[in-house]
């Protein structure tokens, strides 16, 4: 019932809100906040800390802008190209990393991403240091300009929607619950007769997949693509997004998305310009030693204790 | 009573003299916004020191143009295009920000131009520098103030050849400005009859040249050319001398080097080192007085792109003090009709594609037994005149010229 | 004739063998440096890279402020960074104990991104130079090649390093008590070992390794800020590949690796800088416990 209410809250701000915020900053935050949920599907529900979700955010960003900007696809289309080839990456690297676990899972996906990373330095399609730039917005189903921040909003925010209801619709599934069986014990998941590999599998490639589905989009608001998405600085941005808001809650991810994109924003135009990075890195020592339940999680400890 | 009277007209007269004035001005403040890498790669050649420099323009208006504040807002872009183009979406969209200025590494000038391009308005490009800027990749309000890979080409390329080194070999970086500066010399050498007899990518950046230096020497080209920027630069000249290339008669070719890049290198091995630059200090009196005023205030001299985004600046604030305005087309029009005259830049020229023509400098590093101080490190050769540097218009590609 | 017959000339071939071998040193004493701290602490030591460039820095810095040269730094520089490191891990890894070991990896991706942007701050990112001991300047031609004897040096050294590593593990006491604290840390408790400070130890150790391919590398690559930023995913990977399980491991995997670059540089430029992590999906194919790992 109240987190019934508390949706209805959010979405009316959501619906509000670019008439107050500027709308581009907002749909930058509606993009982070949806690969970082795309993120802790696999962390914080699967249990496997992946350092290697900027190949998926930047794959797909690139693919969707070739999509639009060379083959001259339709918008919609474009980020649907780009997903699917995220999803494709999605389950070439992680056939290879489930193989091993925990600490090695972490290594091996930040090794293969920055081995994508370099594949795309040197692909010719993605521009190299230059990036994709110029992407064209295109229409929303053949009508709507997109061209029109306003438009554009509302576009991405209907994509941020439908992914959001897929995923909570994910971890509350009987999917989602054998998936948070093995994270708490895999072992007796595995004497269940669950074929674990195969869940993590399928959760890394949804995973995967959805964190393309945000960097498409980015793509198309920003209507660029840049080695910035791949690289594995934006790895670890999105585990601390996820970290900082709190893992395996629903909402946490885009919490934490939020203040990290509002703070970077912020500092960026401040005195601390130059500190970004160390902020950031402060904040990544901060939750892992003081909160690792992140906001969401610690908020709702203490709903729990006070009432 | 009478006399109070006239006052009193004569003080809303000339009120409202000073508000049509800055009528003309856009939310009544001339706003610039600079973009720069304060925290990465090229924090040095640009950075906070560019973010002086522009304002070192604005002080010499004591801070108003045309009866309206100037007002200077620097961000970080962290040589991303993405938060550059960001940036500048912001500011262009939010905070009445009236042209963006320094925009180092090509894949940002790209990103702010599709911006500046949207929202007409002006891009002040100093720090990046592949030539297609100007070229395919131009638009018709961004101005490309300090130097390109063309202009690196003619200077370092064709002294070198004139020497006799005509036969290279490139140490490229992979990526597009890399590739835009091996192809501009490479042209520049094979016309003037040298040739060229390879080149191998390195990854960017890359921390060790050994193994490519290696390359480079059984190639048995006469010259190595570092087609790459910063760090890169720096390893690979280091590297080159570690493996003897130098001393068994190869040469280097360090097609785009800094000042704070030499520093690293160190002088002991960067001597005789040839390399094109678009300013330094040290040239005359009033490149020296405006250096001196900026190592007060930075601890550093200033780098070409640094004393370029002063230029930049301060030509379009000229050009708006002269118009009265802040609207792009006109004050446009206005910068391209007068020539640009600074420290920077004498009787410099704006082109139609956005190319501002300048002359440029071959410079040599001199020996540390000829330096007389610590910032005494170039010594320059040749002034290579505007028209030869960047070409004539006709060459360029750009549509819009 | 043998330049017809391969494509390129033979010394290019032989050169680039060599310099991987040298590239291979430091991936060794990297890689070894994360397997000692990984044995104790069960932590993946994000920070590593960052601590090597502390290494670098601190060679710098005792030139400067103290006028220690290079071979003073080759001794002193690992300890003002080890030490350093016991801080670290008395004052914030400490806290992590008996947490998922991913929070280890977290809290030292944090201190790398803290480390490394402080410096950047402080030093800029262009790099500053320093030069090779004048012992050391210059070469030798050996046919093939010129080798700077410093190059030369940087393998010897780093074996040495290794090998004392060997030495201090299989063959002294406290090597037998940390061999131990990483089989069964409790029972070792149990037996009257002080177990935190062996764990404090052993992370100052594995930085102060860091540190000392920090203080080889200063000559060779430029003091920068962000010298070990992108060098340390190919020392994970390198760990990965080899498995974390033994010190010959680390070392023969981390050679082994370098060499293998430096041939991908001769007949492929392009994939020199992927050839370590396609090798690492080869090997996890093939055993995905690493080639000397002992369990998956």
């Amino acid at each position: 019932m109240n987190s019934k209410i508390g949706y209805l809250i959010a979405i009316a701000l959501l619906l509000t809100a670019p008439l107050v915020i500027y709308p581009v900053f907002l749909m930058k935050l509606l993009c982070f906040a949806l690969f970082a949920s795309a993120f802790n599907l696999i962390l914080g529900y699967g249990g496997l800390l992946s350092f290697g979700h900027a190949a998926f955010f930047g794959g797909a960003a690139y693919v969707t802008g070739h999509a639009l900007k060379v083959w001259g696809l339709p918008t919609e289309l474009g980020i649907l190209t780009g997903t699917a080839a995220a999803g494709i990456l999605g389950l070439l690297i992680g056939m290879i990393a489930i193989r091993r676990q925990g600490i090695y899972f972490a290594m091996i996906t930040l090794a293969m991403a920055q081995m994508v990373y370099f594949l795309f330095i040197s692909a010719p399609f993605t521009g190299g240091e230059n990036g994709l730039q110029g992407v064209p917005r295109g229409t929303a189903l053949g009508i709507v300009d997109l061209q029109n921040d306003m438009n554009m909003y509302y576009f991405v925010l209907v994509i941020f929607g439908l992914a959001y209801f897929l995923i909570s619709r994910t971890v509350n599934s009987p999917f989602g619950q054998v998936l948070s069986a093995i994270r708490d014990n895999e072992a007796r998941a595995t004497s269940l007769g669950y074929d674990v590999d195969k869940y993590k599998l399928l959760a890394f490639v949804l995973s995967s997949t959805l964190a393309g589905l945000a960097g498409s989009t980015k793509t198309v608001v920003f209507q660029l693509a840049s080695l910035t998405d791949a690289h594995w600085h934006m790895s670890g941005e999105v585990v601390l997004m996820t970290l900082l808001g709190g893992l395996g809650t629903i909402v946490g991810p885009s919490v934490g998305a939020g203040i990290i994109i509002a703070l970077q924003n912020y500092l960026a135009s401040g005195p601390l310009a130059a500190w970004v990075p160390v902020v950031l890195g402060l904040i990544f020592v901060a939750c892992v030693l003081a909160f690792r339940r992140g906001v969401v999680g610690e908020l709702r400890e203490f709903l729990k204790k006070s009432f | 009573m009478k006399l109070l009277k006239s006052l009193a007209a004569s003080a809303s007269a000339l009120a409202m003299l000073a508000s049509a004035a800055s009528a003309e001005i856009s939310g009544g403040v001339v706003k610039i916004g600079v973009l720069t890498d304060l925290s990465a790669t090229y924090s040095d050649i640009a950075g906070e020191g560019a973010a002086v420099a522009a304002q070192m323009a604005v002080d010499e208006f004591g801070g108003k143009v045309a009866g309206a504040p100037i007002e200077i807002v620097v961000a970080d872009h962290q040589n991303k295009a993405d938060i550059a183009a960001n940036k500048a979406r912001e500011w262009g969209d939010t905070e009445g920000v009236d042209a963006f200025a320094e925009l180092v590494t090509t894949s940002v000038a790209m990103a702010v131009f599709e911006v500046a391009k949207q929202q007409n308005k002006l891009a002040l490009v100093s720090g990046a520098a592949s030539s297609p800027l100007t070229n395919d990749a131009c638009i018709p309000t961004g101005l490309h103030w300090t130097y390109n890979t063309r202009a690196l080409a003619v200077g370092t390329g064709s002294a070198i050849v004139k020497e006799g080194g005509d036969s290279w070999y490139f140490l490229t970086a992979d990526y597009a400005f890399g590739e835009a500066l091996q192809n501009d010399v490479s042209k520049v050498v094979e016309a003037a009859g040298g040739k060229v007899v390879g080149a191998a990518k390195h990854p960017f950046p890359a921390s060790d040249f050994s193994s490519f230096i290696l390359q480079a020497q059984a190639s048995g080209a006469k010259i190595i050319g570092l087609a790459n920027a910063g760090a890169d630069t720096v390893n690979a000249i280091k590297a080159a001398h570690e493996f003897g290339v130098v001393a068994a008669g190869q040469k280097i070719a360090g097609l785009l080097v800094f000042l704070p890049n030499v520093k690293s290198i160190g002088q002991e091995v960067a001597q005789g080192l040839q390399m094109t630059v678009s300013f330094y200090w040290d040239m005359d009196d009033e490149t020296r007085a405006w250096s001196q005023k900026f190592y007060e205030k930075t601890g550093k001299m200033p780098t070409g792109v640094q004393a370029g985004t002063y230029s930049s600046v301060l030509h379009y604030l000229k050009a708006i003090e002269a118009t009265g305005s802040d609207d792009t087309d006109t004050v446009l029009a206005k910068m391209r009709e007068m020539p640009v005259q600074d420290m920077f830049a004498k009787n410099g020229v704006l082109r139609t594609d956005g190319r501002m023509v300048h002359d440029m400098y071959l410079a040599e590093v001199k020996a540390p037994s000829e330096s007389t101080g610590e910032w005494d490190i170039l010594k320059i050769l040749r002034t290579i005149p505007g028209e030869e540097a960047f070409g004539p218009l006709s060459e360029s590609t750009c549509p819009t010229k | 004739m043998l330049t017809d017959l391969l494509g390129f000339p033979p010394q290019v071939l032989f050169g680039q063998l060599l310099l991987g071998l040298i590239n291979g040193a430091f991936y060794a004493v990297l890689s070894l440096g994360l397997a000692v701290i990984f044995g104790l602490l069960n932590i993946v030591n994000f920070a590593h890279g960052a601590l090597y460039m502390l290494g670098a820095f601190a060679t710098l810095g005792l030139t400067k402020w103290l006028g220690i040269g290079y071979w003073g730094a080759l001794i002193f520089a690992p300890i003002i960074v080890g030490i350093f490191g016991i801080v670290l891990e008395r004052l914030l890894l400490r806290r992590l104990a008996g947490v998922d070991h991913l929070y280890g990896l977290l809290l030292t991706f944090g201190l790398a991104l803290v480390i490394e942007g402080t410096f950047v701050k402080l030093f800029g990112s262009s790099g500053m130079p320093y030069s090779a001991p004048a012992e050391l300047s210059g070469g030798v031609n050996l046919g093939f090649m010129f080798l700077p004897w410093y190059r030369g040096w940087v393998v010897v050294a780093a074996l040495i390093a290794c090998g004392a590593t060997w030495f201090l593990f299989e063959k002294t006491k406290i090597g037998a008590y940390l061999r131990a604290g990483t089989e069964n840390p409790r029972l070792l408790q149990a037996f009257g070992v002080n177990v935190p400070l062996l764990t404090t130890l052993a992370y100052g150790y594995g930085v102060a390794l860091a540190a000392f391919a920090g203080v080889l590398a200063a000559p060779i690559t430029q003091v920068n800020p962000l010298m070990g930023s992108n060098l340390i995913i190919v020392v994970f990977a390198v760990v990965v590949i080899g498995g974390m399980g033994s010190i010959m491991g680390a070392v023969v995997t981390g050679l082994a690796m370098g060499v293998i670059e430096g041939l991908t540089k001769v007949f492929w430029p392009e994939a020199s800088s992927t050839v370590i992590f396609v090798v690492m999906a080869i090997v996890l194919v093939l055993r995905p416990a690493g080639l000397f790992g002992k369990t998956a």
